[in-house]
This record gives C-alpha cells, sequence and structure tokens, in this order.
C-alpha cells in the first residue's frame, strides 16, 4: 500500500471521528444546553436593540453588532472548546485509546478538527438563521457578501483551533483551561468591539485587541455584511481587509506550527497510570 | 502531524520459530530517585500466556506499558515482536492489542458505533495470514454485547463497560495481547467466558497473552506460565503446579483413625502417606492430601519479599529457569 492510500485512510478515518463525535455531542444534553443558552441569550439581547439604528447610518444596530458576536463565538468554540476537550479527554481516556490503535493520534487529531469546525459552524449558522429573519439589512447584506463572510470565517477557525490545540496540551487539568482561558477571551471579548465601537476606546487598549483574533474576525465579518456607512466607526475608517488576513495569517502560522511539536510531546506523554491519578484525583473531588 | 509515511509492512504472524514475541532483558525504570523496576528479565514465546502477578506497587503496570510503548523505560533491552516499543511504527502498532480500563471516555459514543470506528482503524494492516480487523457483530455476540449495540455507552454497567474494553483490545486482531487486571468486577459468568475467549485466541490464532491480575485462581486458570514480580523484580517464575510445589513447604495431608481427626504437613506428602499407611493400614480413613496452592506459594514468596527478604525468596526458587537476580 502506497503511504498516499495511507494518509486516505487517515482521512477517512477523521472525518467518521469528527462525524461520531458531533453526533455524540448532539445526544449530550450538557453540550446542548450549553450551546442553546449561549446562542439564546445573544439572539436575545440583540432582539432588544431590534429597532434603533445606528446614528447617522440607518443600519440596524442588531444587524451591526451580530458579526462582532459571530467573531466572539468562533474564538469561544474554536479556541475553548478545542482546548477543553482535549484537556478532557486525555484526563479521561480517550486520547490513550487513539494511542493505542494503530494511525490512531493522526485520526484523532483530524477528527477534533472538523469537530471544531463543524461546532463552529453550527453555532454560527444558530446565530445567523434567526437573525436573517429579526434583525433588518442582515439578510441584504449576506446576499453579497456571503463569499466574503464564508472567506473570514475559515480564516478565523484556522487561527483558532491550532491556537486551542496549543492550549489543551500545555494544561493537564481541564477546569484549569476553562479557568485560565475563559479570563483572557472574556477580557479580549470586552476590547474587541464586539459590544460597542473599539474607537470609543483609548489608544493602547486598541493596540492590544488588534494583537488578537477577535476584533479582526468580527471586522471582516462586518465588513461582509455592513454597508460602508459604517466605516466611521471603525479604526482608520477602512474595512483593513490586508491588515485582517495578516494578523489571522499570522495566529495561524504561529498556530500550525506549534500545534504538532505539542500535541506530539501532549500523545508522549499519555499513559494509563496518568489517567489512573486523573480518575482517582477526580473521585476524590465528587 | 504524527503521519507516518511508512507502508503497512507484510510481517510474519506469530509462528513458532519465529523467535519470542515478547523479550526484555534488564529492565529498569526510575521515578526521580524511587526504583520502580530493579532489572527485570522475561519472555513470552508465539502462542504463550503468561500472568504476572504482584502485591500493590510491585510494578506490573510499569512493565506492561513500556512494553505497549506508552513508556520509556531508564535502562534495559525490550523487543515486542521483534520491535523495541520506544521506536515502534503504526504497523508495529497494528498487531498489538491493548486492553484499557475505560472510565468515562466515548459516554455519548454508541457500543457498535465505537467498535466499528476503531475497527475500521485496522483495514490496511490486514493480511492474509491475519484479516484484519474482526467482524464486529460476531466480537460484540462473542463479549456479549450485542443486545447492546446501540446503547449509550455511558449507560452501560461497569461489567458491560469493561467487556467492551475487552472488544476494543482484540477487534484488530493481535498478535501479542496486553492487558492490565481485565477481569476486575467481572461477574464469575463473565470471567469464565473470558477465559474461554483468550484460551481461544491463544491456542486458535497462536496469540501471545501477557496479562496482570491480582487475581491468583484466574493466573492459575489462564497461565502457561506466572511471573512473580516483586519489589521491582522477578522474583519467581514457572507454571503454577512449579511454583507451588517450590515454595509452598509440600503437601497438606488429612486424615482420621480411631474417630479422630489428623492434619499434617509434609514436605514429601507421598513419602508420609507410604508411611503412614504402612504403620497404621486399614485404620486409616478419609484420608486426603492436598499439595500447597499457589495461592501459598504466592502468600509466602509476598510475605518473604516485604519483610525485606528478596533475595532470599529469589534464592529459595534457586534451580528454576530464569529468575530474575
Amino acid at each position: 500500500m502506497k503511504a498516499m492510500n495511507l494518509n486516505g485512510h487517515i482521512l477517512r478515518r477523521g472525518l467518521a471521528e469528527g462525524r461520531l463525535a458531533l453526533l455524540a455531542s448532539l445526544r449530550s444534553r450538557q453540550e446542548m444546553f450549553g450551546t442553546a443558552v449561549f446562542v439564546a441569550a445573544f439572539i436575545i439581547g440583540l432582539s432588544f436593540v431590534r429597532d434603533q439604528t445606528v446614528d447617522g447610518t440607518g443600519v440596524a444596530a442588531a444587524t451591526a453588532s451580530l458579526p462582532g458576536v459571530l467573531g466572539m463565538a468562533v474564538v469561544f468554540v474554536g479556541v475553548l472548546s478545542t482546548a477543553m476537550v482535549l484537556a478532557t479527554e486525555r484526563e479521561d481516556g480517550t486520547l490513550l485509546r487513539a494511542k493505542a490503535l494503530p494511525d490512531g493520534m493522526a485520526v484523532y487529531l483530524v477528527g477534533k478538527v472538523v469537530f471544531a469546525a463543524a461546532l463552529v459552524l453550527t453555532t454560527v449558522a444558530l446565530l445567523v438563521l434567526p437573525g436573517l429573519f429579526l434583525f433588518d439589512g442582515l439578510a441584504a447584506g449576506l446576499a453579497t457578501g456571503w463569499p466574503l463572510l464564508l472567506g473570514v470565517l475559515l480564516l478565523g477557525m484556522v487561527a483558532s483551533i491550532p491556537a486551542g490545540t496549543v492550549l489543551g496540551s500545555m494544561f493537564d487539568n481541564p477546569r484549569l483551561v476553562n479557568g485560565i482561558g475563559m479570563i483572557p477571551v472574556m477580557g479580549l471579548t470586552m476590547i474587541s468591539g464586539v459590544f460597542y465601537p473599539i474607537t470609543a476606546l483609548p489608544g493602547w487598549v486598541q493596540a492590544i485587541a488588534q494583537a488578537f483574533p477577535i476584533y479582526w474576525i468580527g471586522l471582516g465579518l462586518r465588513s461582509a455584511v455592513l454597508p460602508d456607512s459604517m466605516l466611521s466607526a471603525e479604526i482608520g475608517e477602512s474595512w483593513r481587509h490586508l491588515e485582517m488576513v495578516g494578523v489571522l495569517g499570522a495566529w495561524s502560522v504561529a498556530g500550525l506550527a506549534l500545534a504538532p511539536w505539542l500535541l506530539r510531546r501532549m500523545a508522549r506523554r499519555v499513559s494509563g497510570s496518568n489517567v489512573e491519578k486523573a480518575r482517582q484525583k477526580a473521585m476524590q473531588r465528587v | 502531524m504524527a503521519l507516518t509515511d511508512e507502508g503497512p509492512t507484510r510481517a510474519p504472524t506469530g509462528s513458532p520459530g519465529a523467535g519470542p514475541a515478547i523479550e526484555v532483558r534488564g529492565l529498569r525504570m526510575r521515578y526521580g530517585t524511587n526504583d520502580v523496576l530493579k532489572g527485570v528479565d522475561l519472555r513470552a514465546d508465539p502462542g504463550e500466556v503468561i500472568v504476572l502477578l504482584g502485591p500493590n506497587g510491585a510494578g506490573k503496570t510499569t512493565t506492561v506499558e513500556i512494553l505497549e510503548g506508552f513508556r520509556m523505560p531508564s535502562a534495559g533491552e525490550v523487543s515486542v515482536l521483534g520491535t523495541d516499543p520506544a521506536t515502534g511504527n503504526e504497523a508495529w502498532r497494528a498487531r498489538l492489542g491493548v486492553v484499557l480500563q475505560s472510565w468515562r471516555d466515548h459516554g455519548n459514543w454508541r457500543v457498535r458505533e465505537l467498535l466499528a470506528h476503531f475497527a475500521a482503524h485496522y483495514t490496511p494492516y490486514s493480511t492474509a495470514a491475519r484479516p484484519r480487523p474482526r467482524d464486529v457483530d460476531g466480537l460484540l455476540a462473542e463479549v456479549g454485547l450485542a443486545g447492546h449495540a446501540g446503547a449509550r455507552i455511558a449507560s452501560l454497567s461497569g461489567g458491560q463497560r469493561r467487556r467492551l474494553d475487552v472488544a476494543i483490545g482484540i477487534v484488530g486482531r493481535p498478535e501479542v495481547l496486553f492487558l492490565d487486571e481485565p477481569t476486575a468486577g467481572f461477574d464469575p459468568q463473565a470471567r469464565r467466558d473470558f477465559h474461554d475467549l483468550l484460551h481461544s485466541m491463544s491456542d486458535e490464532e497462536g496469540t501471545t497473552i501477557l496479562l496482570t491480575t491480582h487475581d491468583l485462581d484466574e493466573a492459575e486458570k489462564l497461565g502457561d506460565r506466572i511471573l512473580i514480580l516483586a519489589g521491582g523484580r522477578i522474583v519467581a517464575e514457572g507454571s503454577a503446579e512449579r511454583l507451588a510445589r517450590q515454595v509452598g513447604g509440600g503437601s497438606e495431608v488429612r486424615w482420621t483413625r480411631a474417630g479422630q481427626r489428623f492434619v499434617h504437613t509434609a514436605q514429601d506428602g507421598t513419602a508420609f502417606v507410604r508411611e503412614l499407611l504402612a504403620q497404621h493400614g486399614d485404620e486409616v480413613a478419609d484420608l486426603e492430601v492436598k499439595r500447597a496452592s499457589l495461592e501459598d506459594a504466592y502468600m509466602e514468596l509476598v510475605a518473604r519479599h516485604e519483610s525485606g527478604r528478596a533475595d532470599e525468596a529469589a534464592a529459595v526458587l534457586d534451580g528454576t529457569e530464569g529468575i530474575g537476580r
């Protein structure tokens, strides 16, 4: 058998793994509940400002805010959920099972990327679909802007999912990932123009926000669905597509460069005794 | 990522004469300043069933994890199917079976779904002599989970989950199978079915099996050879009968004479009985001779080890082959 066939086999198994993991996650009430609350909170929140428009533009406030929320969702799911899943599955023995199978680790990782991408797209769809009916101007914006929207989402996922695997491989304890990961992501969300325009913030805060993906994914998505009359609220009154590709591209390259090395290190360290130790510890907590 | 470039090799299956399936020499494992393994030697021929017995903390799990390639030893030579586990590739991995303890992984997956997905990993590594993977539905029936094929894994009982672990471990029709305390939590029927399954794997498919257990009865039933690991060394090795004879201090003889019961422990049971009958003849009734059991031997060895006389424990068995000293 040629190496090509083997890589095809890994890819097919990885796709199957991602699909089965998604099905399993759909069966989990806890996970479904989490997503439903997240989506419902934002749809309801945005519905409160449904009838308002952004001053001097005539653009619905809800429509103007949705791209920022999507950017936040991409990073939450792509980085935090991915990191959580990796840390949890290292502890509960899922990863050890993968290690015991031929090509198991490669299949597992392909499966995780597929799963994370599916989860990001599902969350985005759950936010956009009701928005099409509820928020004025979203449907019109998407009618022409959807290729750009998909492009930005794709780039956003490539920037965030490897970063999530890096985060997940660095921490042993899933509760720690949640604690440590949640704070910076929440903080960045606050300053990334999700809830109010970034131009309202001091310059040094703007500089920090612009080093991270949330702001750029939000900006890119705004450029896809909003008219140019909204540019007055953006830095330099420009959609800055080149800069967006540059920053998200840099995150992607850094993540893709670090992830294999860290994941290999993580996989090397997984053993039955580690899993047993984690199990004993978890039993004591209960 | 960790994609391998090597295509699967058509390796010879474990046939007698192809060299040992497992060979370990001078294996040492040190965590910090603590020596867990202090020079373990062991060897398993193709199709052999080896049982590793020993008290908690003796290094059983560490030994098995090194053989599985999950842990790097501090020193020593290790070869499983002719390959050092530290450098084993995916084709080598496909020839092994590992039975892991499940906890809460894949809880939302369905039983058949998971087994079929894992089974498909082995497809590129199928050979004419060893078609891989095993038939999933047949295997589910064999481990008694046919009725639970569509069940969520989290909804299985402890014993059912353990049987799924076993099914996952053998779905690739392994040449070497590792099991770390496989029957903990099995009911007697499940345990017997499991033993039958292992016997048929070693007899019909020539699978080499290494298992650890606390259950002496299980060790006696399954093991072609039993190795007792204590204090980081193999302190005894042999068949259950041989171990018992070497360590247990002879036989226990019980009889009644003139309505009175007698018990005597004799180093040579046969000689004692001969003498007993010569002396009392027809008066002796209800004669019972019991050879010291594996349990006696095990308790004795572990007790000697724990009282710090490990070398003495091994010395008692001098003359038996392959004592790890």
